[in-house]
């Protein structure tokens, strides 16, 4: 994945994101906190595709749609950056 | 410097318009080792620090400086035979200008301050803030002063709408057009006279950092903060501070740049594309100053002992992510305690 989470997002378990360079909050599901953990353990998104297509029961095209989607969020909200 | 300190205060009005006194006490009061007396110093027999007597020693109504620095002082003076003051921290806006004015006599009499010289004052003024900023090379959005409402149509061409109206000293509202420009002009003009500050409008988030200079360009200790809840006045209610770099950089630079002495809030804005503007310079420490010393950062009781002449190490750390929310609480008070300070000008 050539987009990389800020620095300073922080991920709590029950899916409060916190970024501390400009103080916005925000909410995401189990399955955010999931791929948001992912990333910052700087994994392509293949890993993470790989990763939540063992865990749930979807196919991995399904899930590489909903994490574009998720990404363009992250980069929307000055959450990630492109490498 | 004595283990004991007296210390006066003013900026009592913990009200929705909040001063900075009560959180300039708590911070004293945290100072680790030291006892310290408070004095409040009062304008208004309604300043709710007045009552905050697990906060507040002793207070004392002092005159309006509009009624001229020889009647405060004399007053400062009988404060002084009472209490033998240490040190004063004067919060007000409006009454910075008369402190710094009696500092020399007030350290005559034994009494330590820690403000901004005459001089850093009045150039941090907001309508003097663009040749501030071109003076130390600081971004800040293009202002102009307007002095008359004759010079309204010229000054009107440097800027694209929405433009920012300010108060000399207080107030400011955005205007999308001129019928709202002259409007804006009008009240702040009958308000706080003029000039009145045109100021470009930067689309952004903005930040606020408090910070402590040292007088000789170090930065003693900074804090960004975010705010998270505003009033209706534009205070902010609760807020939280950030890690950003930048920030502290902007700070840094400008104490280095003009050696700013004592306490200060910096305003900022930052635009899309991550320009800092600074935005203004307010020469005290903000109403929000207790955010600071709970994530590590007691400026309050830093700039006392640098006025002690104390070598202070500079912070270079404290907790992000940690919130103030203030509130709002019914302290009950007794009449004999009102009557006091309203009839002796002493509680």
């Amino acid at each position: 994945m050539n987009i990389r989470l800020k620095s300073n997002i922080a991920v709590s378990d029950n899916g409060f994101v916190f970024d501390s360079s400009t103080g916005d909050s925000y909410s995401v599901n189990p399955i955010g906190v999931e791929i948001i953990q992912l990333m910052k353990e700087n994994k392509s998104s293949e890993e993470i595709i790989q990763s939540l297509e063992e865990r749930y029961e979807v196919d991995a095209q399904t899930i590489d749609r909903d994490l574009y989607e998720f990404v363009q969020v992250l980069l929307s909200q000055q959450l990630a950056e492109k490498l | 410097m004595k283990q004991q300190l007296t210390i006066a205060v003013s900026g009592l009005n913990n009200t929705d318009n909040p001063g900075p006194g009560i959180p300039v006490i708590r911070a004293l009061r945290d100072w680790k080792g030291k006892d310290v007396r408070i004095i409040g110093i009062s304008y208004d027999h309604l300043e709710p620090g007045l009552y905050m007597h697990d906060l507040v020693d002793k207070s004392y109504s002092v005159p309006f400086p509009s009624e001229g620095s020889d009647n405060l002082l004399l007053r400062l003076e009988y404060i002084h035979q009472q209490e033998k003051l240490d040190f004063i921290f004067p919060n007000f806006d409006a009454e910075l200008f008369t402190f710094m004015k009696l500092a020399p006599q007030l350290e005559q009499m034994g009494i330590k301050t820690f403000l901004p010289t005459l001089d850093q004052f009045e150039e941090r003024h907001k309508y003097r803030l663009s040749e501030f900023g071109i003076k130390y090379g600081l971004n800040v959005p293009l202002s102009i002063t307007v002095g008359s409402v004759s010079e309204v149509p010229a000054a009107l061409q440097q800027f694209e709408f929405p433009v920012v109206v300010k108060g000399k000293f207080y107030e400011a509202y955005i205007a999308y057009n001129i019928e709202q420009v002259y409007s804006y002009f009008n009240k702040l003009q009958s308000k706080w006279g003029l000039p009145i500050i045109f100021q470009q409008f930067v689309y952004g988030n903005e930040y606020n950092v408090t910070a402590l200079g040292d007088g000789k360009g170090n930065t003693i200790g900074a804090v960004p903060m975010r705010k998270q809840f505003i009033t209706d006045k534009g205070k902010a209610w609760a807020g939280i501070t950030l890690d950003e770099p930048k920030l502290l950089e902007m700070t840094h630079k400008l104490i280095a740049a003009n050696k700013w002495r004592g306490g200060m809030e910096l305003e900022l804005i930052k635009d899309k594309e991550g320009k800092l503007f600074i935005v203004e310079i307010n020469p005290r420490f903000p109403a929000w100053v207790y955010l600071p010393v709970a994530c590590g950062q007691n400026m309050p009781a830093a700039a006392v002992r640098l006025a002690f002449g104390e070598e202070v190490e500079p912070f270079t750390q404290y907790d992000v992510g940690k919130l103030f929310v203030r509130y709002s609480w019914d302290n009950i008070v007794t009449l004999s305690d009102f009557q006091k300070i309203s009839t002796t000008g002493e509680l």
